[in-house]
């Protein structure tokens, strides 16, 4: 967090609205403003369908804001973002590719010879424990052996930014701890700043530097910013037992419940209109 | 059911069929023929004309033919499916404006085209390769036009995100996903490349499969077009394990590679 460097990520006063079916315009986020700092970790958490990832999509570029902008290291974005890596919450790996090749495919297409790409495919598999997969195409493996292949074929290309849309949501709650730990391990080897939008309040301040909070849709705005000191490196299971995370803990979610209840009473509303 | 038990189930299927249709046309009941030979021909008679064409060797040259017919009705129709169907998936303004008329030919029952490939094409090979390319390539045109379309959007996006341009994601993303969905309909569309091929014969040809049979039909040698039909089915059979040997070995991705269709 030094001082002299460009923040990663920058969101100034980012608006996003869709055009609904029936032609009413929805805005989804209202005048959203955060700061990713150089090699830091800053969770962003939220009631169902607020917004969480179209937040994180208009940082990767796949989405433009209606209003405001994005910065990337300080320069506007325009386009796809070139220096982040997205890792989806949905299975993303190309089913047709095997283990190898699926982490293999980002330094291919960028003209990497062959067998230098698959060998450092191969030594990126290790890192995150599939070296003995390679071979194995997506459906061969475990909802989680797959995260850890995404986070490989993302990881690879050595992005400056890492962008997360609750990428452990679909796995089982020892698998996520186990992800959290593998993710904590591999982001202190080389500190990238990493975006990382989950549902799951402890979650977030277990793994992140700083917890951003974000009001109930639609217009969704950030409503709380909190700075997590625990100590690293930490434990995704023990930090849990300690004091100070209970403290964290209960002062986030006294925020963060409110707008759960209005998420909710929205949802269903919407659900019976 | 083990393998050796249903083996022999299928066997005795045919042995009782054979059986009972090598009885009703040679043992009179009640002093009158069941099923009269001139009509139903008999098994000895239709086994014993098929090892003629096999041991006189008339019959390769007519196999080789439809095999040929079928495969060039293959090989352009699918080539044709992928490029319009890769074409309309990727310009979603002419899929829009071809629409009814892709609907229209392709309600059309192919037979009735035959007549005028025969006048435009003769009576050779090409005119039965158009028949079978016109059945061959609506099948390979919706399913890649299809798999084009139902690239889910998050492989899309990760695609994207991962760098690739236009070009890399027709190749890594557009086109395998397309391919698996032709593959998908293997069966089904070499299947028709034969039926294109032998109704074609059928119709009018000199050489084939299916003018063997209509040329046994015409003189009203029911053995040879009963033997016309056997050779034909076996012939068929083993096309089709071709095809699942092929598909068996593309399609190793997918959690079962079963046919869709």
């Amino acid at each position: 967090m030094e001082k002299t460097e460009p923040t990663a990520v920058a969101l100034d006063d980012a608006t996003v609205a869709f055009r609904l079916a029936d032609g009413r315009l929805y805005t989804a986020v209202e005048k959203a403003n955060l700061a990713v700092a150089h090699g830091e970790f800053v969770a962003i958490v939220g009631p169902t369908g607020c917004g969480k990832s179209t937040l994180l999509n208009v940082a990767a570029g796949l989405l433009k804001p209606a209003a405001g902008a994005a910065r990337i290291f300080d320069k506007p974005l325009a386009g796809l973002n070139r220096d982040a890596g997205y890792l989806f919450q949905a299975d993303a790996l190309f089913p047709w590719k095997t283990a190898i090749d699926n982490v293999a495919i980002g330094l291919d297409i960028r003209g990497t010879p062959r067998a230098e790409a698959l060998a450092r495919a191969q030594k990126w598999l290790t890192s995150v424990g599939l070296g003995a997969f390679a071979g194995r195409y997506p459906h061969m493996l475990s909802g989680g052996q797959r995260k850890r292949v995404a986070l490989a074929q993302v990881l690879i290309r050595d992005p400056k930014i890492l962008l997360m849309d609750e990428p452990f949501g679909p796995l089982d709650a020892q698998t996520r701890q186990i992800m959290g730990n593998l993710l904590l391990e591999l982001w202190t080897a080389d500190r990238k700043a990493v975006l990382f939008v989950t549902h799951d309040l402890e979650e977030a301040i277990a793994l992140a530097d700083r917890v951003v909070i974000m009001s109930a849709g639609p217009s969704a705005r950030i409503i709380g910013d909190w700075r997590i000191t625990l100590p690293r490196p930490r434990d995704i299971s023990e930090v849990r037992m300690e004091k100070d995370f209970h403290a964290l803990h209960r002062e986030i979610w006294s925020v963060l419940k409110d707008e759960v209840m209005k998420g909710y009473v929205q949802s269903t509303q919407a659900g019976a209109a | 059911m083990s393998r050796v038990t249903l083996l022999c189930l299928q066997v005795l299927v045919a042995v009782v069929a054979l059986s009972l249709w090598q009885f009703f046309t040679t043992v009179p009941l009640f002093g009158k023929i069941l099923l009269p030979p001139f009509f139903f021909s008999n098994p000895v008679d239709v086994f014993s004309q098929i090892v003629k064409w096999f041991s006189t060797g008339v019959i390769w040259k007519h196999l080789a033919i439809t095999l040929w017919e079928s495969i060039l009705a293959f090989v352009i129709g699918s080539a044709g499916g992928i490029l319009v169907g890769f074409w309309f998936a990727r310009q979603p303004r002419v899929a829009a404006v071809f629409d009814p008329y892709v609907k229209m030919v392709n309600a059309l029952p192919r037979v009735v085209l035959a007549p005028i490939f025969a006048l435009w094409f003769g009576l050779g090979v090409w005119s039965k390769v158009a028949l079978g390319v016109t059945l061959v390539f609506f099948i390979v045109f919706f399913n890649v036009y299809q798999g084009v379309k139902e690239v889910p959007t998050t492989v899309l996006d990760n695609g994207r995100m991962l760098g690739m341009n236009e070009r890399q994601l027709m190749r890594h993303v557009y086109w395998p996903s397309a391919l698996s969905w032709m593959f998908s309909s293997l069966h089904t569309s070499v299947g028709f490349a034969v039926v294109g091929a032998v109704v074609g014969e059928y119709l009018g040809a000199a050489a084939g499969l299916g003018y063997l049979i209509q040329q046994a039909e015409g003189v009203f040698d029911v053995a040879g077009v009963f033997a016309g039909m056997f050779v034909l089915s076996a012939f068929v059979i083993l096309i089709d394990m071709v095809v699942t040997l092929v598909e068996k070995r593309l399609l190793v991705w997918r959690p079962t590679a079963v046919a869709r269709d």
